[in-house]
C-alpha cells in the first residue's frame, strides 16, 4: 500500500516536473522568436520540408476522406430522404473538421517525428553542445525557424485538403451517386460560410505549432543513443496528436457554441 | 587565464569530479591526462558552460562561462568535440566556416568558403572535400575536419578533446605540430585531452593527471617522468599491476 503511494506519487512529480519543462521550453521559444538574429535560410529550408513535402500526403488523404463522406452521408440521408443534403454536408464536414484534424495529424505523423529524430540526433552527437559554443543558440537556429514555418504552412496545407476533400466528394457524388455536377458544386458553395473555412484555418496555424513545439521539446531533451532517438521520436508523434485532438474540441467550442 | 577552482559534479551517484583545481597561463599549453572514464571530456564541458558544475568556480579571462555574460567569451573561444560533432547536414566547408556564415561574424559566402578551404589544408584535407557532407568522410577525416572547424576563427583558448586519436601517427604528429605553432606562435591558450604520451611530449608546456576527481599531480613536462605520485607513475610506465584498476 506504502509502495503504491510512493509509486503513485512518484508520478505525480515526474508529471509536475514535466510540464514545467514543456512551459520553461515554451516562453524561451516565444521570447526568442522576438529578437535578432533570425535564420533564414533554416527557415525556408524548414518551409519546404514542413509545407511542401506534406502536400501528397495530405492531399491523398482528403481525397479519400472526402470521398467516403460522401458515401456515408447518402446513406445516412437516404433514411429520411435528404440525399440532396450529401454537398453541403461534405463542404462543411471538410472545412471545420476533417480538414484540419486529419490535415493535423498527418503533418504531425510526418514532421514530428522527423523534427524529434533530427534534434535528437544532433543532441545525441553533441551537435546542439556545438552550436552553443560557437555562439549561435540553438532555440534559434533550430526551433524557431521550424515553429513559423509550421505555424505559416499547416494552415496552407489545411486550405488545400480542404479543396480537394471537396473534389473527392464530388468525384465520388457525380460517378457513383448520379448527382448532376453543376447542382453538386453549387450546393456544395452555396451552404458554405466564410468563418467556416476561416476556423478550418485557425486550427490548422494552431496544430502546425504543437506539431513542431511538441518535435523540438522532445528532440532537444533527447537521452543518449538509438533508444533515445527512438523515444524522443515516439513521444512527439503522439503528444503532438493527443494535444491535437484536444485543442481541437477546446477550439471548436470557443468558435461555434455561444 | 583559465582558473578552475575545487569544482565538484556528479551525475546522480557518480560522483565524477571532487574538487578539481587548474590555472592555465595565457599563452601556454596545458594538458590533461588521465584513464578512460574518469571525467576529463566534462571537465572541458564545465569550462564551456554546458555542463554546471555542482559548486565551484571557473574562470576563462575573468569570465563565469556559466553566466549570462558567457557570450562574451564564447566568441574567443573554439572546442574540439571527442566525436568531432560536425553538424551532418552542413557540407564540410559550411562546417568548417560556421561562425563566418552565421552571427556576429558573418562575411560573405566567398570570403568565408576561401578561408575554410585554407584551414582543411592547415588539417591535412584537400581541397575537394570541401562540397562532401561529414558522413561521407573516414573517421579521421571528420576529426581533422572538427579540429578546422575549432581553429577557424583565430580564438584566443581552445580546448582539443583527443584531437590525435583515430589518427595515424603522420598525420598525429601534423596535429601535434599545428597545435604547438598555434600557441608558440599565435599565442593561444590551449587544453589538450590526450591517452597519446607522444602527443603530450609534442604539445605541453604543462601537464595535470586526473584521477577519482582531483587532479592528482601537476607540472612541466621536463617534471613528468620524475614525479613520484604512484598512479601517475603506473599510468606512464601503462602497467596493469598498481593502484589503478582494470575494471572501470
Ligand atoms: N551527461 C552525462 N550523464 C551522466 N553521466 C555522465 C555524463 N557525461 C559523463 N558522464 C559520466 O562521467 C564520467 C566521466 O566521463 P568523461 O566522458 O568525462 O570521461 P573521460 O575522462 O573523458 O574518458 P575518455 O578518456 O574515455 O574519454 C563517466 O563515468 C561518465 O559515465
Ligand atoms: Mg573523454
Amino acid at each position: 500500500m506504502i509502495g503504491l503511494t510512493a509509486q503513485t506519487g512518484r508520478i505525480f512529480l515526474t508529471f509536475c516536473s514535466f510540464i514545467g519543462e514543456l512551459i520553461i521550453f515554451c516562453v524561451r521559444v516565444f521570447a526568442n522568436i522576438l529578437t535578432p538574429p533570425f535564420y533564414m535560410r533554416a527557415f525556408f529550408s524548414s518551409l519546404i520540408h514542413i509545407g511542401w513535402l506534406s502536400l501528397p500526403v495530405v492531399g491523398i488523404t482528403a481525397f479519400f476522406t472526402g470521398g467516403a463522406l460522401a458515401l456515408q452521408i447518402y446513406a445516412g440521408g437516404a433514411r429520411f430522404n435528404a440525399e440532396e443534403v450529401v454537398p453541403s454536408i461534405v463542404a462543411i464536414g471538410m472545412v471545420r473538421e476533417l480538414g484540419p484534424v486529419l490535415g493535423g495529424l498527418m503533418v504531425a505523423a510526418r514532421v514530428a517525428s522527423s523534427i524529434a529524430a533530427e534534434i535528437g540526433t544532433m543532441k545525441v552527437t553533441e551537435q546542439i553542445d556545438a552550436l552553443s559554443t560557437l555562439s549561435t543558440d540553438p532555440i534559434k537556429y533550430l526551433v524557431v525557424p521550424r515553429l513559423i514555418a509550421a505555424f505559416l504552412t499547416v494552415p496552407l496545407l489545411v486550405g488545400v485538403g480542404d479543396s480537394i476533400g471537396i473534389l473527392g466528394g464530388y468525384v465520388v457524388g457525380v460517378t457513383q451517386l448520379e448527382f448532376n455536377n453543376t447542382i453538386y458544386l453549387i450546393n456544395s458553395i452555396n451552404y458554405l460560410e466564410l468563418w467556416d473555412i476561416l476556423s478550418g484555418l485557425v486550427k490548422g496555424a494552431v496544430f502546425g505549432c504543437i506539431i513542431a513545439l511538441m518535435g523540438c521539446f522532445f528532440g532537444m531533451r533527447c537521452e543518449k543513443g538509438a533508444r533515445g532517438v527512438g523515444q524522443a521520436t515516439k513521444s512527439a508523434v503522439v503528444s503532438a496528436s493527443v494535444l491535437i485532438l484536444a485543442a481541437n474540441y477546446f477550439l471548436t467550442e470557443a468558435f461555434f457554441t455561444s | 587565464m583559465i582558473d578552475v577552482s575545487n569544482v565538484y559534479k556528479s551525475f546522480g551517484q557518480n560522483h565524477v569530479l571532487k574538487g578539481v583545481n587548474l590555472k592555465v597561463h595565457d599563452g601556454k599549453s596545458m594538458v590533461i591526462i588521465g584513464a578512460s572514464g574518469q571525467g576529463k571530456s566534462v571537465i572541458l564541458k564545465c569550462l564551456l558552460g554546458l555542463t554546471k558544475p555542482n559548486s565551484g568556480k571557473i574562470l576563462l579571462n575573468g569570465v563565469d562561462p556559466n553566466s549570462a555574460q558567457k557570450n562574451i567569451i564564447l566568441s574567443k573561444v573554439g572546442m574540439l568535440f571527442q566525436g568531432g560533432a560536425l553538424f551532418d547536414s552542413l557540407p564540410i566547408w559550411q562546417n568548417v566556416a560556421f561562425r563566418y556564415l552565421h552571427g556576429k561574424q558573418k562575411i560573405n559566402a566567398s570570403e568565408a568558403r576561401k578561408i575554410a578551404i585554407k584551414k582543411l589544408e592547415r588539417v591535412g584535407l584537400e581541397k575537394s572535400f570541401a562540397d562532401n557532407f561529414p558522413s561521407q568522410l573516414s573517421g579521421g577525416m571528420q576529426k581533422r575536419v572538427a579540429l578546422a572547424r575549432a581553429i577557424a576563427t583565430q580564438p584566443e583558448i581552445i580546448f582539443f578533446d583527443e584531437p590525435t586519436t583515430g589518427l595515424d601517427p603522420i598525420m598525429a604528429q601534423v596535429i601535434n605540430n599545428l597545435i604547438r605553432e598555434l600557441v608558440v606562435e599565435l599565442g593561444v591558450t590551449a587544453v589538450t585531452i590526450t591517452h597519446d604520451i607522444q602527443s603530450v611530449r609534442s604539445i605541453a608546456d604543462e601537464v595535470a593527471f586526473l584521477h577519482n576527481g582531483v587532479i592528482q599531480w601537476t607540472g612541466y613536462l621536463n617534471q613528468l617522468d620524475k614525479s613520484n605520485n604512484k598512479y601517475l607513475k603506473q599510468f606512464m610506465a601503462g602497467s596493469t599491476d598498481g593502484p589503478i584498476g582494470t575494471l572501470r
